[in-house]
């Protein structure tokens, strides 16, 4: 067993990452924000992929570097796999994890706390930004999965879809492969 | 029925989630990276390092004592202990020690031997004013503020910048008094 922390260490790092890009230095540029932590991300999973692999064999195919993601680098990084792997057969693959880590706890529903009329305002603009955050999120998760399968050697773009939060967690889908020379 | 006193931070990092300290290693390692890029001042980014811990410290110290079921501590020595003991091994899993008292016991050292932080990490030339744990310091220091304690933090020693050991003093300005939102019965 290697080295551990707390959850809580994981956690906190990420939101106040997220919020240093999204509400101090880049307060106003929402796509530069989400740049850099995408960036970010794809560091982490470039470097993670990188320790994960180097006592494998090289991988046969792309599927086999997919299933790879899907079972062992989703266990080191959430002691969970992949929940659902779906592909079209033409290089687009869609991973679901049906309880993601890193936003099952944000909640989508700003409005329920504040019924007071007069703020309606201030409401909208709370809704607009909580919306945003998990996004931004994703945008952290979506750098991993593309650092690592860069590291693989697979050049991919990889979005998330988040249109089943907070019930479903989210999934990542990958699309415009490279095609092999 | 719940514990009685104050748990140990082995008992509890035991007992809390915890994930591959890897993944948090290289996060935070490229976080830093990142903001060296987009911030060019080594300088902003200790400031911004220490913020992002100052705003983690406010909200980790409920996590805290929910957890550690510490009481009042009685003076600001009984504190940095905590700090030290319980506090570094239930988040980090390392333990820091205490040392380097002032005469009237409101400064201190914390030092650490062992910081998940920098495994793997190695500094540039190119970096030399940065001090890349910053974000702890910024952590105690938020922690304290939210029990009432004004702390001011100071890197005294860097194993990154070839010290022996990570060593935080931290300097106790004020104490301000707790005052109840609510009024007693009188």
């Amino acid at each position: 067993m290697g080295r551990e922390v707390s959850e809580s260490c994981v956690d906190s790092l990420l939101t106040e990452m997220v919020s240093m890009y999204c509400n101090r230095l880049y307060a106003n540029k929402p796509e530069l924000a989400a740049s850099r932590i995408d960036a970010i991300g794809y560091q982490v999973g470039h470097q993670l992929s990188e320790r994960y692999t180097m006592e494998r064999p090289r991988f046969t195919d792309h599927l086999d570097a997919i299933k790879f993601i899907c079972k062992d680098f989703w266990s080191e990084l959430f002691k969970k796999q992949i929940d659902n792997l779906k592909t079209n057969h033409r290089g687009t693959f869609v991973l679901q994890d049906n309880r993601f880590r890193w936003v099952s706890r944000m909640s989508l529903d700003p409005s329920s706390e504040n019924g007071d009329l007069s703020q309606e305002n201030s409401e909208a603009a709370d809704e607009s930004k909580a919306a945003q955050e998990p996004n931004m999120h994703l945008h952290f998760s979506c750098g991993v999965i593309k650092g690592a399968l860069h590291n693989l050697g697979i050049a991919c773009a990889v979005s998330a879809d988040t249109s089943q939060l907070p019930a479903c967690g989210s999934s990542l889908i990958r699309e415009q492969w490279r095609t092999q020379p | 029925m719940p514990p009685v006193g104050p748990r140990s931070g082995d008992a509890i990092f035991a007992n809390v989630e915890r994930v591959n300290a890897e993944l948090f290693t290289l996060t935070y390692g490229a976080i830093v990276r990142q903001l060296l890029t987009d911030l060019e001042e080594v300088e902003e980014v200790n400031k911004q390092l220490d913020q992002m811990g100052y705003n983690i410290g406010i909200r980790l110290i409920d996590e805290f004592l929910a957890k550690s079921n510490v009481s009042r501590c009685v003076d600001f020595k009984e504190t940095a202990e905590v700090i030290a003991k319980i506090g570094f091994k239930m988040f980090l899993g390392v333990t820091a020690s205490v040392t380097n008292w002032d005469a009237d016991g409101t400064c201190c050292s914390i030092v650490l031997e062992d910081n998940p932080l920098v495994d793997f990490v190695e500094l540039p030339d190119t970096c030399q004013g940065l001090y890349y744990c910053n974000i702890l310091s910024g952590v105690v220091r938020g922690a304290l503020e939210m029990v009432s304690m004004k702390t001011e933090i100071s890197w005294i020693r860097d194993m990154l910048r070839g010290d022996d050991a990570f060593e935080l003093q931290v300097k106790l300005l004020k104490q301000v008094p707790e005052e109840y939102p609510y009024k007693d019965d009188e």
